[in-house]
C-alpha cells in the first residue's frame, strides 16, 4: 500500500449551530491527484483550510504528510505548497521579486534559488519579463506563476483551491500539464474546482454534499456507481440533493 | 534572522514602489511644520473692535488710541448706536464692543472716573475672554494714569502701587512656535508610522496575501517584526526630517540630549506601531481600520496636551491623557528641547512607554493568529 498524505477521519467544522464541514473521513497516497468537488457551500474551502493548518478542526482527526492538524501545523506548513482562488502573489512586486520572497521563506539556499527560478521562467516562457510587476501580466500567466512558486520548494504535497477559475481553455490545458509534471515528480495535488473536464483529470475525487462526503473514487469507477456517461452528469445527480443553499 | 531579513526586503520592495510613499515622508513633515506652528499661534491679535464713542472728548479720543497703539485691536468703526454695533457682531464683523458713555470726560473730571462698557461676542470664547481682559487691562491701565496724573495736579504724592514684572523662563520671547514645533513633530510621526503601519498590514489582508503568509513557515513575530521595522526606520526618518526643519526654519536647537530624544522616540515608535498592529488585527479592511486609528489618534493628538494644555483640562480628563502615549512623548520633547532636561527627568516618562510598547505589542501578538 502506498505512504498516505492525507489522512482525515471523522472531521468536522462547526461555526455556531452550521456544520460546515459534517464528519468527513477519506485519504490521499502520495504521488495522487486527488479532486476535492462540491458545490458552492459545500464546506470544501473551510476543509482544506483545516489541512493547511489555517483553521482549527472541531473534532475528528486529520494528518497531512505525517503531521497532526492539531499540534504540528507549522511542520505542515514546511511541507505543504498552497495556491489559493484569491490571488496568491503579490501584485506590486515584479516576478522575480516574488520568486525570490517566496523561495527565501521556504528555506531554498541562494544558489538554489537562482537555479529554481532560471529553470521555471525558462518554462513559464517568462524570462524576459522578469522585471515585470506581475499586475501587469495576463490572468492565465500570472495563475501558472502562483502554481509554480507554491512548488518552489518541493512541497510533499501541494493545495490548490479553484486555480483555474476565470482563465481561457487553453490555458487551463496548460496549467493541467503542469500539475501532470509535479505530479510525476512525486508532489501530491489536492485540488478543488468547479470544471467537471477538469474533475475527469484526476486519479482519486470526492465530491462534497452539504459538508458531507457523498462519494468518492476514480473518475471511471464514479461514472459507473452513477450509471452516467460523464463527471458533469455524477456531479448533478449529488449536488442536487443538496438542502444547504449555495452562497 | 535570515527570514526577517527577506520579509525586510520585500516590504522595502513594496513600500517605495509605491510612488505616493516618498513625497509622503518628505514633503509631509516639511508642509506640516511650516504652516502648522503658524496657524496654531495662540496668542489673540486683530480682533475687532466696534466703538461707539457718545463723548467724543479729548480723553475718550486718548483712551482709543492706546487702545490702538496696544496692536491687539484694530478698531473698526465709529458706531453711533449700540443697536448698529450689535449689528455688526452678529454679522461677524466685529468681536468685542466699547461704548463709552456721552459724560465721560465730565464725569472723569468731577466724579474722577466713569463705566464703559465692554461687550464681546462669546461665540469664538477664547477669542472673548482674552480680548475682553486685554481690553479690561488697557482701560484699567488708563485710568491710573489720570489718577496719578490728577493727583500730581493737586501736588499730591501718587498712591503707592504695586507693579509686577515678570520673566519667562525656557522661552525668554514667550515665542509661541518653541512651544508648538516640538509638538507638532511629535504629531507627525505619530500619523506617518502608526496610519502606515496599521494600513499595511490590513491591505494584505484585503488582498489575501495573508491567506499565503500564514500557511507559510513564517513564524508570526517575524511577520510583524518584518512589518514593524520598516515603519519604524520611516518614523525615525520623519522626525530627522522634522527636527532638521525646526532648527532651519524655526532656529529650535534641542537644549538637551539629541541622543535621549532619539532613545525616547525609538521605544515610542514601537508603542505606537504597536497599537496599529493592534488596529490592524481586530479590522478586516482598510475603510475599518482607518476609521479606528483616525478615530484613535484623533483622541490621542486632541489630548495630548499638544494644543491644550493638559492642566486645564478637567481632572477626568486630565486623567485620560495618563493612558495616552503621546501625552508622553509631548511632554518629554518639550522638556528636552526647551528646558534641556536630562535622563533622570524623563526617567519616569520613558518607563511608562516602555510599558506602553509591551502592552500594545504583546496584546496583537497574542490576537494575532496564523490557525483560526
Amino acid at each position: 500500500m502506498k505512504e498516505k498524505i492525507i489522512i482525515a477521519e471523522n472531521l468536522s467544522k462547526q461555526f455556531g449551530h452550521f456544520k460546515a464541514v459534517d464528519n468527513i473521513s477519506f485519504d490521499v497516497s502520495k504521488g495522487e491527484i486527488f479532486g476535492f468537488l462540491g458545490a458552492n457551500g459545500a464546506g470544501k474551502t473551510t476543509a482544506m483550510r483545516i489541512l493547511c493548518g489555517l483553521s482549527y478542526p472541531s473534532s475528528g482527526k486529520a494528518r497531512v504528510a505525517g503531521f497532526d492538524v492539531y499540534h504540528q501545523q507549522e511542520q505542515i506548513k514546511k511541507n505543504i505548497g498552497y495556491m489559493s482562488q484569491k490571488f496568491s502573489l503579490y501584485e506590486d512586486l515584479t516576478v522575480l521579486e516574488n520568486i525570490r520572497f517566496f523561495g527565501g521563506i521556504y528555506g531554498l539556499g541562494k544558489k538554489e534559488l537562482k537555479n529554481k527560478s532560471d529553470e521555471l521562467l525558462q518554462t513559464l516562457h517568462l524570462s524576459g519579463e522578469t522585471s515585470k510587476l506581475v499586475r501587469s501580466l495576463p490572468l492565465g500567466w500570472k495563475q501558472k506563476l502562483a502554481f509554480s512558486v507554491a512548488i518552489i520548494h518541493k512541497p510533499v504535497i501541494v493545495f490548490l483551491d479553484e486555480p483555474t477559475g476565470g482563465v481561457d481553455p487553453i490555458t487551463r490545458r496548460q496549467f493541467w500539464d503542469m500539475i501532470y509534471q509535479a505530479s510525476e515528480n512525486g508532489i501530491t495535488v489536492f485540488v478543488t474546482t468547479h470544471y467537471m473536464d477538469e474533475a475527469s483529470y484526476c486519479s482519486r475525487l470526492s465530491i462534497m454534499v452539504d459538508g458531507q462526503i457523498r462519494a468518492i473514487g476514480s473518475p471511471a469507477e464514479l461514472m459507473e456507481q452513477h450509471h452516467a456517461e460523464n463527471m458533469d452528469q455524477v456531479f448533478f445527480d449529488l449536488a442536487r440533493t443538496a438542502t444547504r443553499s449555495a452562497d | 534572522m535570515r527570514m526577517l531579513i527577506i520579509l525586510l526586503r520585500k516590504e522595502f520592495q513594496q513600500i517605495f514602489r509605491d510612488k505616493s510613499i516618498l513625497p509622503l515622508i518628505i514633503v509631509l513633515p516639511i508642509v506640516q511644520l511650516l504652516i502648522m506652528p503658524l496657524a496654531a499661534d495662540y496668542d489673540i491679535r486683530n480682533i475687532s473692535l466696534g466703538v461707539i464713542d457718545h463723548d467724543r472728548s479729548p480723553i475718550s479720543q486718548e483712551l482709543l488710541s492706546v487702545i490702538g497703539s496696544s496692536g491687539y485691536f484694530i478698531i473698526r468703526s465709529e458706531h453711533t448706536s449700540y443697536q448698529e454695533a450689535l449689528g455688526e457682531i452678529e454679522n461677524e464683523k466685529t468681536d468685542i464692543i466699547l461704548e463709552i458713555p456721552a459724560s465721560f470726560e465730565r464725569n472723569i473730571a468731577r466724579l474722577g472716573g466713569d463705566e464703559v462698557l465692554i461687550s464681546a461676542n462669546a461665540i469664538n470664547a477664547a477669542k472673548a475672554g482674552i480680548g475682553a481682559s486685554y481690553l479690561s487691562t488697557i482701560i484699567t491701565g488708563f485710568n491710573s494714569n489720570i489718577k496719578v496724573n490728577r493727583l500730581r495736579a493737586y501736588g499730591l504724592e501718587p498712591v503707592p502701587r504695586i507693579d509686577i514684572t515678570s520673566s519667562s523662563w525656557f522661552n525668554p520671547y514667550m515665542n509661541y512656535h518653541y512651544y508648538m514645533v516640538p509638538g507638532i513633530l511629535v504629531m507627525l510621526v505619530t500619523i506617518v508610522s502608526g496610519f502606515m503601519a496599521t494600513l499595511n498590514i490590513v491591505r494584505e489582508k484585503e488582498i489575501g496575501t495573508i491567506e499565503q503568509i500564514n500557511v507559510s513557515p513564517i513564524r508570526k513575530h517575524q511577520f510583524l517584526m518584518g512589518k514593524l521595522v520598516p515603519f519604524w526606520i520611516i518614523g525615525i526618518i520623519v522626525f530627522t526630517i522634522g527636527l532638521g526643519i525646526a532648527w532651519l526654519v524655526y532656529g529650535i536647537v534641542p537644549k538637551g540630549s539629541i541622543g535621549l530624544l532619539y532613545l525616547f522616540l525609538a521605544i515610542y515608535l514601537v508603542a505606537v506601531l504597536g497599537f496599529g498592529l493592534l488596529v490592524s488585527t481586530f479590522t478586516e479592511n482598510q475603510q475599518q481600520s482607518m476609521f479606528v486609528a483616525f478615530f484613535f489618534i484623533m483622541i490621542f493628538i486632541l489630548m495630548s496636551g499638544l494644543f491644550t494644555s493638559v492642566d486645564s483640562m478637567p481632572p477626568w480628563a486630565q486623567w485620560i491623557t495618563r493612558f495616552n502615549p503621546v501625552t508622553y512623548f509631548v511632554e518629554v520633547i518639550r522638556m528636552v528641547m526647551l528646558k534641556g532636561s536630562g535622563f533622570a527627568d524623563i526617567r519616569q516618562h520613558l518607563l511608562t512607554i516602555i510599558g506602553f510598547a509591551i502592552f500594545f505589542n504583546g496584546w496583537a501578538v497574542w490576537v494575532y493568529r496564523k490557525t483560526s
